[in-house]
């Protein structure tokens, strides 16, 4: 039997030595209808040779963006990952360990993160992160529930162009709680600010920005601050992408309380959306309202400098039904390869990046609208993605578009936007990649016109 | 050894990366307007490839694995990860592909989704699953969340969920986080729900027990079904945290012990390595009365075609951004299909085995004060060490000296000076008589020479740490200042 070491004569010695009989003794005393009474119905077992050679062909159904040029982001970005990064996640040392309790066997794991959550803060500006939480989506939902639960208030002013995928995970998060949500209306892509302004009051716990938004606009972050901190204890909550962050405001710039975000973009894969990672960063004056895990470098008995986990007492292993979150597995491989990531290319690597996505989303969103039937959907400035109108059907275009070899990007239909594309651009792309599609696109859309 | 931090070792100009310079060269002022610009620069580290991978393979060398020695950690189940699974789920055909793909573009994705919630359905006893949750805990608040719109549905409002003072911290939390109010019972002498107990809190506002079996004292709960009995009879719902289902596989479902709902932890039962703390997969399990309520999307198939089926009216809604942990889903369908109904049993035999193998030898040195029906885990007490100034924690630490890794420590909180010992079905006799040897000469040491034990552990790269310093003088990040 495969992954199992004890032989047919070591197991009847282990009964002897236990004085029964036989594996069914030891479960004497569980009564007989709770056993399983017919098969489970489950396939024939395969050996290593077959299942490898099926999950391959499996993996041989699906078009990879490897294949297919890709356009698509929403949340998930089609980044350039250096080799380095997998050869470190796929060390055993790290990827076989469990969450670092034994701090004195476990200092790789603790020092990685020690290093993690210095760049988190460093890229945010924030003075505390925390070692990673399931997503972007569920960072930004435990964000609302910390600021709640730090000034006691109930009602959440959110930005309605965060990602909509974030708006449904909040909604889950929230549901049976006596909160109260609402949404900050777009204009022009942005979030309305006079909104904000006529709406905000004492009962607001905290504002929620996105910033670059769904839409790849990048938000007035600098106007909103003073509105939220005329509140008393109202707080400022940005979520951003970290690929921005060296070239967009620090949210300390723009006094942000607590910053989130999907991590994905750090030296992640796709793999179809999960795992991912969220990042979860405060001003120093929260951090023992934070949820997860944190990293905290102290020294042994013989002084030697040494890391472990710390203020556990926030957490659920310690505090039960008085925890700051629920949160105990959270995603620690997705921010070592967000880590190795962040060293390899360093700041001028990652500089790089952010200004080739910047520069190339905004050739491309030329090209594209100099197209007959495409129009920029809105004027605000963005970073790596953007929204054009398109007078054909999107669906159609992306369908199209995708026998040409292309994911061409995210139709907005189901989002409330008709006839809305959403395009991103990274720095894998060449631009002879964008002339291309442009060309493609082009060629392709002018059928449609006759 | 102290490894210096990445940044110590950073050198101006120095990089690891390469990146062809682009055609398009527009001037980043002109994108963007000045007051949208960032003005102080992050402080990255500057280092080249080498530098990187020397730093990490060298602070890689300082944990502990379960290739490298037994990892008894309760409650955790670190067995073995099959090597093939990690080849496998890195191929460009599942690591290459975005969410927001057509579904014919990702076929092979859903076919492995599809299967998996099926396998897992039959393995559980229940009608269908979602894998969305990420991790144990949040396959908890989904399933509190069906049980909060389940009452919903039925147009009531109950406000408590029920544990037994044994749960894992994340029952609470969970329940707790979501808005409901927690209601713990305590345990019989045996270590199982005292049903009078019980008895005693149940009234019309109960909305669901929560319960882990075999308990977190490696106990079965030999009276399941009267427990579901009670709940059901006001109304309520059956939660099995399915953290202890490496116990049973094969041998008992669930859906047959009188549950409504559970969650798989994918990286405990199924082999998907637990990644330092993550990522995880908390898939959920329900019967057909709540499978309408299951996260959205699930996996379907149509005239030979998978799709992502948003259908269920009354849908909870999302958990995660997309479908959950992908990855950690193609290594938990190929255990399942390497192993097969048989071999999903010699697991459930051996984690059983062994545990019981290892608390008979043990439990004369370290006393097991619940130890009926003990399944795959048991919590032994360091009590008896007391006498000597040696705690549990002492314990724990030397036997790091000895290659092992601790057992869980100080849980559940029932048992005093607690040791959870986990020692899973992948390891062999010869390993297990390994630890069994290693305690028995930690409980003479701490008879014979207590102080010794408390300058434990003086193997691993670093000694016991300050854990008090930590809290007090909190350094959660690098000081650039500091260095110059």
């Amino acid at each position: 039997m495969p992954f199992i070491s004890n032989t047919e004569e070591q197991i009847r010695k282990m009964l002897q030595t236990i004085g029964v009989s036989s594996f069914k003794e030891l479960l004497k005393n569980i009564p007989d209808e709770l056993f399983v009474k017919n098969n489970l119905g489950l396939d024939a077992p395969l050996s290593e040779i077959e299942i490898a050679k099926k999950v391959t062909q499996l993996s041989k159904k699906n078009i990879s963006t490897q294949e297919n040029i890709n356009f698509l982001g929403g949340g998930i970005y089609d980044h350039f990952i250096p080799a380095a990064v997998d050869y470190i996640t796929s060390r055993p040392e790290f990827y076989s360990a469990y969450t670092p309790y034994q701090a004195e066997v476990s200092q790789g794991t603790l020092q990685f993160i020690y290093e993690f959550q210095t760049m988190i803060c460093e890229l945010t500006g924030m003075d505390a992160a925390n070692a990673s939480m399931y997503d972007g989506a569920s960072a930004a939902a435990e964000a609302l529930l910390m600021a709640k639960h730090y000034n006691r208030k109930k009602k959440f002013l959110i930005a309605d162009t965060i990602h909509p995928l974030y708006k449904e995970v909040i909604k889950t998060y929230t549901s049976a709680l006596d909160v109260e949500i609402v949404y900050i209306p777009q204009e022009d892509g942005q979030v309305n600010i006079e909104f904000i302004k006529d709406n905000i009051d004492k009962d607001v716990a905290a504002v929620l920005v996105q910033s670059p938004n769904f839409f790849g606009i990048i938000e007035d972050m600098k106007k909103i601050d003073p509105i939220v901190h005329k509140q008393r204890r109202t707080l400022l909550i940005a979520a951003v992408d970290p690929i921005s962050l060296m070239l967009l405001n620090s949210p300390a710039e723009y006094n942000a309380d607590i910053v989130v975000g999907e991590g994905q973009a750090l030296g992640n894969h796709q793999n179809y959306g999960g795992p991912l990672f969220g990042f979860f960063a405060s001003k120093k004056k929260f951090v023992r309202k934070m949820p997860g895990r944190i990293i905290g470098a102290t020294h042994d008995t013989q002084d030697r400098r040494g890391y472990v986990m710390t203020l556990q007492t926030r957490e659920q292993h310690i505090r039960r039904d008085k925890a700051t979150s629920n949160i105990c597995t959270n995603e620690s491989l997705c921010a070592l390869a967000a880590t190795v990531y962040m060293v390899l290319l360093g700041k001028k690597g990652l500089r790089k990046v952010s200004e080739q996505c910047l520069q190339k989303s905004h050739y491309l969103f030329d090209k594209i609208n100099n197209i007959d039937g495409f129009e920029p959907a809105f004027s605000a400035p963005f970073f790596k993605e953007f929204v054009v109108r398109s007078d054909f059907e999107v669906d159609l275009v992306l369908r199209n578009m995708f026998e040409k070899g292309y994911f061409a990007g995210i139709d907005l239909t189901p989002y409330g936007y008709d006839d809305h594309l959403l395009i991103a651009v990274t720095e894998k792309r060449t631009k002879a990649e964008l002339d291309n599609f442009a060309k493609k696109l082009e060629e392709d859309t002018k059928k449609l016109y006759l | 050894m102290v490894t210096k931090t990445i940044f110590e070792k950073s050198v101006k100009n120095r990089t690891g990366f390469s990146l062809a310079n682009s055609k398009i060269k527009t001037d980043v002022k002109e994108l963007i307007p000045d007051k949208l610009r960032r003005k102080k620069q992050p402080n990255l580290p500057e280092v080249s490839e080498l530098d990187a991978l020397r730093h990490y393979i060298e602070i890689s060398a300082k944990n502990h694995f379960i290739e490298k020695g037994f990892y008894p950690l309760g409650s955790c189940t670190m067995k073995y990860n099959p090597q093939i699974n990690e080849m496998v789920c890195t191929l460009p055909g599942f690591t290459h592909i975005h969410p927001m793909q057509p579904e014919a573009s990702v076929q092979g994705a859903l076919e492995i989704m599809y299967e998996l919630q099926k396998d897992l359905a039959n393995i559980s006893g229940f009608s269908q699953v979602s894998l969305q949750p990420v991790a144990g805990a949040q396959g908890e608040f989904t399933g509190v969340n069906i049980i909060y719109n389940y009452h919903k549905s039925k147009s009531r409002d109950p406000k408590k969920i029920i544990m037994p003072d044994s749960s894992h911290g994340t029952n609470p939390a969970t329940t707790t986080m979501h808005g409901f109010e927690v209601v713990e019972i305590k345990s019989t002498d045996e270590g199982k729900v005292d049903l009078e107990a019980l008895k005693e809190v149940v009234d019309d506002d109960v909305a669901g027990f929560m319960l882990t079996n075999p308990n977190t004292l490696g106990v079965f709960e030999t009276q399941v079904k009267e427990i579901a009995d009670i709940i059901h009879s006001v109304g309520g719902l059956m939660y099995m945290d399915g953290a202890n289902m490496n116990a049973i596989l094969g041998y008992i479902r669930p859906g047959d012990m009188g549950f409504d709902i559970t969650h798989f932890n994918l990286h405990k039962t199924f082999s998907t390595p637990h990644g330092g703390g993550g990522p995880g997969n908390g898939g959920v399990g329900v019967t057909a009365e709540l499978e309408e309520f299951l996260p959205s999307p699930i996996i379907s198939k149509k005239e030979g075609k998978y799709y992502l089926d948003y259908s269920a009216e009354n849908s909870i809604g999302k958990v995660h951004s997309f479908f959950g942990n992908f990855a950690v889903m193609v290594k938990a369908y190929m255990y399942i299909k390497m192993l097969g109904e048989k071999g999903l049993k010699r697991v459930a035999e051996n984690a059983v085995i062994n545990s019981n193998y290892v608390m008979n030898q043990i439990k004369e040195y370290f006393p097991v004060p619940f130890h009926d029906d003990i399944m795959h885990e048991f919590v032994a007490s360091g009590k008896n060490y007391r006498e000597y100034g040696i705690k549990t924690l002492d314990i724990a630490k030397r036997l790091l000296d000895y290659g092992v890794h601790a057992p869980t420590i100080y849980f559940p909180l029932i048992v005093k000076e607690a040791l959870m010992i986990e020692p899973t079905e992948t390891e062999g006799k010869e390993t297990l008589d390994g630890f069994i040897e290693a305690m028995k000469i930690i409980s003479k040491e701490a008879k014979e020479n207590p102080e010794e034990l408390k300058k434990a552990p003086t193997k691993p790269p670093i000694a016991r740490l300050d854990e008090t310093e930590a809290i007090k003088n909190l350094d959660i990040k690098f000081d650039f200042n500091q260095e110059k």
